[in-house]
């Protein structure tokens, strides 16, 4: 500061120019130093991230070989043939049935784990690590371990169904449970996360709120009814969208557990875009079913920018 | 002492029965991997290791390249974690402490690769490894994920917490950037790179989808890989392949109860971020 000023004291056309250029070389001097602290980032970011969007984007406007290079332009004819293929529409509706299935579910569940571990109990500690502890754990193990339980004969599930009298099911094997199956298997490996997010959701709500409602003669379900859930929505709503995408990028389940099928009742979004480019060699039309993919997560990102942000200004 | 309320009782027995609910896939893991093959796909039998047979976990070595695949899922979950460590920190204090012209477009730029899919990215990488010939090499397996905008934004907030007049003193005893860089700002933001290294190791020993795509030789599998290529295999000994998930999970399962904090405090942060 002081030097600036002393600098400053003679004021000359002369100077002034000095003092501009002098700048202006600082000022690049700064961005030269920057840029080599940042450029480790950005060669990963351009090489691996900036540089295939392009090129998913260029492939999906052209047919392949079956080499896997691009070979005719169609524009956007891979699109509109995606829309009236049923194979990628059922994956769409595949994908969304899903979410439909885990979301919800998932959401009680967690939230109930999360109330239960909110409590100020000896011990609770133990608790919390024990429902934090799916986190740990990969989609690919906790697949493999279900593929072992959901054994039709077998399996661990049946056995346990079998002790409390219900008929064996045939999970993996029917079109009909094998969503159910993948929907399980994703639930569980999702619990932690998404309890670890809601219990820190709760523990932000101060406890003010809870004692002077208490005074009121409030306790128990009015309680989490009228504060809870209310002081809640924000995370409740962040962790179902962030599940929601999850949901929709699901493929490593479905890829150990039902490789798609039985009849296709499996055959998910991301398993379609697997196969369409890593099996049959189509990368036009997978990198176009990616770019659909795309747009509706972005679309879900902006809808919860949106009303999160609403919630912000009008509270 | 209070003695325990009946609203503590019942919120006990709820916790242990949500726990052990919570537990059991991790319970049948456990127990399968501990009996002989002839009682591993016969519930109870493989409930209650009653044949207790931890032999298993000597097989498991002898007929799966096991060792060789924790290896690989070591080294290639290193290379990422201290990768991501050393190009978050460089850029992060480009961003905590280097005033330069274009950082909102810079900062643009990071927050953008926070919002593309990987589904998206995933054909031209694969061509790209394919291209270099690193199909098959620990580049090909990490290169992808040596740059990290979370851990960057994760790294520049805890930077902004250290005091400027560290930095003006550290100048007046003549350290250059990189000097400050490393005796000053990374030991104060330990926290920080803790949660950083924690997060990053996890979810690199996790990855699937990617190892799938560049792996082809059985030699340079992850565990991940591994363990699922075993269970496809024809007669499956879901006794071995249990054995193998259990050391599959065991280091996350380790890093989840040395780094509890550490994991959740990155876990909440790249949700918030994402």
């Amino acid at each position: 500061m002081q030097a600036t000023q002393s600098q400053a004291s003679p004021l000359s056309l002369m100077d002034a120019r000095t003092r501009a250029q002098r700048r202006r070389l600082r000022e690049i001097r700064q961005f030269l130093l920057a840029l080599l602290f940042l450029i480790p980032s950005l060669i990963v970011f351009v090489v691996f991230v900036f540089y295939p969007v392009a090129k998913s984007i260029y492939l999906s406007a052209y047919l392949t070989d079956p080499l896997g290079r691009p070979s005719v332009f169609v524009g956007t004819e891979l699109y509109t043939e995606l829309l009236k293929d049923k194979y990628f529409l059922n994956s769409v509706w595949v994908s969304f049935k899903l979410a439909l299935l885990v979301v919800p579910a998932l959401l009680v569940v967690a939230l109930g784990l999360a109330v239960l571990a909110n409590r100020q109990l000896r011990g609770i500690g133990v608790f919390r690590l024990i429902f934090a502890s799916t986190i740990s754990i990969s989609t690919a193990i906790a697949s493999t371990i279900f593929l072992l339980m959901f054994s039709a004969q077998t399996g661990t599930l049946n056995y346990l169904l079998g002790l409390v009298g219900i008929k064996a099911v045939p999970w993996l094997l029917d079109p009909g449970s094998a969503p159910a199956a993948v929907a399980i298997t994703t639930i569980w490996s999702s619990i932690g996360f998404n309890f670890i997010v809601l219990l820190s959701g709760m523990q932000g709500i101060p406890e003010e709120l809870y004692e002077s409602a208490a005074l009121d003669g409030a306790h128990g379900w009015t309680l989490f009814r009228h504060i809870t859930i209310p002081l809640l929505s924000p995370t409740l709503f962040f962790v179902s969208v962030v599940s929601t995408l999850g949901v929709l990028q699901a493929f490593t389940q479905i890829y150990i557990l039902t490789k798609g099928g039985p009849s296709d009742s499996t055959y998910s979004l991301v398993y379609s875009i697997y196969e369409e480019a890593f099996l049959r060699f189509q990368f036009g039309s997978a990198s176009a079913q990616a770019m659909v993919l795309f747009v509706v997560m972005l679309a879900l990102t902006v809808l919860q920018f949106q009303v999160l942000e609403r919630r912000v200004h009008y509270e | 002492m209070k003695t325990t309320t009946p609203s503590q009782v019942i919120s006990y027995t709820l916790l242990v029965l949500c726990s052990i609910v919570l537990l059991f896939p991790l319970w049948v893991t456990l127990s399968t991997s501990l009996v002989p093959s002839s009682d591993a796909m016969r519930p109870p039998a493989n409930l209650f290791p009653l044949n207790f047979y931890p032999q298993n976990y000597e097989d498991v070595f002898r007929q799966v390249p096991i060792a060789r695949f924790l290896f690989n899922s070591f080294v290639q979950s290193g290379i990422v974690t201290l990768g991501q460590i050393l190009t978050a920190s460089l850029a992060a204090y480009a961003f905590a402490f280097i005033p330069f012209k274009g950082r909102n477009l810079v900062f643009f730029i990071f927050l953008a690769t926070l919002m593309i899919p990987w589904e998206v990215t995933i054909i031209p990488n694969y061509q790209t490894i394919r291209q270099l010939r690193w199909t098959d090499t620990f580049q090909g397996l990490t290169a992808p994920f040596l740059a990290t905008a979370f851990g960057t934004f994760l790294l520049r907030q805890s930077f902004m917490t250290i005091p400027r007049e560290l930095y003006d003193a550290a100048v007046m005893d003549g350290a250059g950037h990189v000097r400050y860089l490393s005796t000053v700002v990374l030991p104060l933001s330990r926290p920080a790179l803790g949660t950083l290294g924690v997060y990053s190791f996890v979810n690199s020993w996790n990855q699937f989808f990617w190892p799938l795509l560049v792996t082809n030789e059985k030699t340079m599998r992850t565990v991940q890989i591994g363990i699922a290529m075993l269970q496809s295999e024809e007669s499956t000994q879901w006794n071995i392949v249990m054995a193998g998930a259990v050391l599959a999970l065991l280091p996350t399962f380790i890093l989840l109860l040395v780094g509890q904090k550490q994991l959740i405090r990155g876990l909440t942060a790249g949700a918030l971020k994402g």
